[in-house]
């Protein structure tokens, strides 16, 4: 699973690479699932109809949400996101930060350049780490797939704690990091 | 059709509809790009689909309520917690996961910990983190959504 961390450099052949391993890895939990099931045929039932249940529910959504993810990478760019954190403050800045967090898609390693680039432009710490927790755990479709999943009131009170606690936690980091000293991101 | 599905999906109708007022040509890239993630994730789905049918099928709810359930109390929720930091699933895959382990017995405050830190700690991309945004920054990011994540949990216990 690691090789997730250096996507960054390879290309097309590497994604390719990961989706053959995949499919790899759904033949052999598929193959894997039919041996134990002869074993166990009484579980054959609750087993089929779990994983039909839930294959139904997620082919109802996930295409929509599939959509939803390539209109924001499409019109949500990356020097949008740079220009309107740079500037924004106080409370509006926290909400501004998680509301760019959660537009964009892609992997988290793709938010820490645009994080670099904020800092150098003077972006405050608290809203640096409010968008990078927004980039990781924010997103408008993965929020709906957790209304689907988990019901309406989890998902909404995980999110207002989300804001609330990742806020704290961005006034503690950056108080921390004031006091000893810059942040010399790229010099480690 | 749930209500929810209903609504993405009406979102989607709706979004495709305004980026089609505004670019034909953008709208066309966004669909290809939807396409290009589906596929590129479809696999994922279903191993999840298969391993979430085998869990329900063979596990008993007893056995997670035992494990993750409200009498578990802070350890069910660390342990499940330092799973999610430590585990690289696709979150939008991982919602189904934890809600059939809620579904089983595990706790509001269980579940909130597993899908919290999965998302929220990269401990996968923390190497690149660290190259840069600084050691410092990147350490104290993590470890503190570590306990934030905790804290949202358990708080997320209280409430519901």
């Amino acid at each position: 699973m690691n090789s997730e961390a250096n996507q960054k450099d390879k290309g097309k052949e590497g994604g390719k690479k990961d989706l053959i391993r995949d499919w790899i890895i759904l033949l052999l939990s598929a193959i894997g699932a039919v041996v134990l099931l002869s074993f166990f045929p009484g579980k054959v039932e609750p087993t089929t109809s779990t994983a039909l249940n839930y294959l139904t529910e997620m082919a109802w959504i996930l295409p929509a949400v599939m959509i939803l993810m390539g209109l924001f990478k499409v019109w949500v760019s990356k020097e949008m996101v740079i220009k309107y954190l740079g500037k924004a403050s106080g409370l509006k800045g926290i909400l501004i930060a998680a509301l760019l967090g959660s537009t964009p898609t892609g992997p988290l390693y793709v938010a820490f350049p645009l994080a670099a680039a904020m800092i150098d432009k003077g972006a405050r710490i608290l809203n640096i780490v409010v968008f990078l927790s927004a980039w990781a755990c924010i997103k408008i479709p993965q929020e709906m797939i957790e209304i689907q999943f988990l019901g309406l009131k989890f998902m909404a009170a995980r999110l207002v704690l989300t804001v609330l606690l990742v806020s704290v936690m961005g006034l503690v980091i950056e108080k921390i990091i004031e006091s000893t000293g810059s942040i010399s991101p790229e010099l480690e | 059709m749930s209500s929810t599905a209903t609504i993405i999906n009406g979102l989607a109708v709706l979004g495709l509809a305004i980026s089609f007022f505004n670019g034909k040509e953008k709208t066309l890239r966004s669909l290809k790009v939807a396409g290009k993630s589906f596929f590129k994730i479809l696999p994922m789905v279903l191993i999840i689909v298969v391993l979430v049918g085998l869990l329900l099928g063979f596990v008993p709810p007893s056995q997670i309520e035992k494990l993750f359930g409200a009498q578990s109390g802070l350890l069910g929720v660390v342990t499940i917690g330092a799973a999610g930091a430590i585990l690289h699933i696709p979150s939008l895959i991982a919602f189904p996961l934890a809600g059939s382990l809620r579904e089983s017995g595990a706790s509001v405050a269980a579940t909130a910990a597993f899908i919290t830190t999965l998302t929220m700690i990269g401990t996968v991309y923390l190497p690149v983190e660290i190259k840069i945004l600084g050691k410092k920054f990147a350490l104290l990011r993590n470890g503190l959504s570590f306990l934030a994540a905790l804290a949202i949990s358990l708080l997320m216990g209280l409430i519901l």
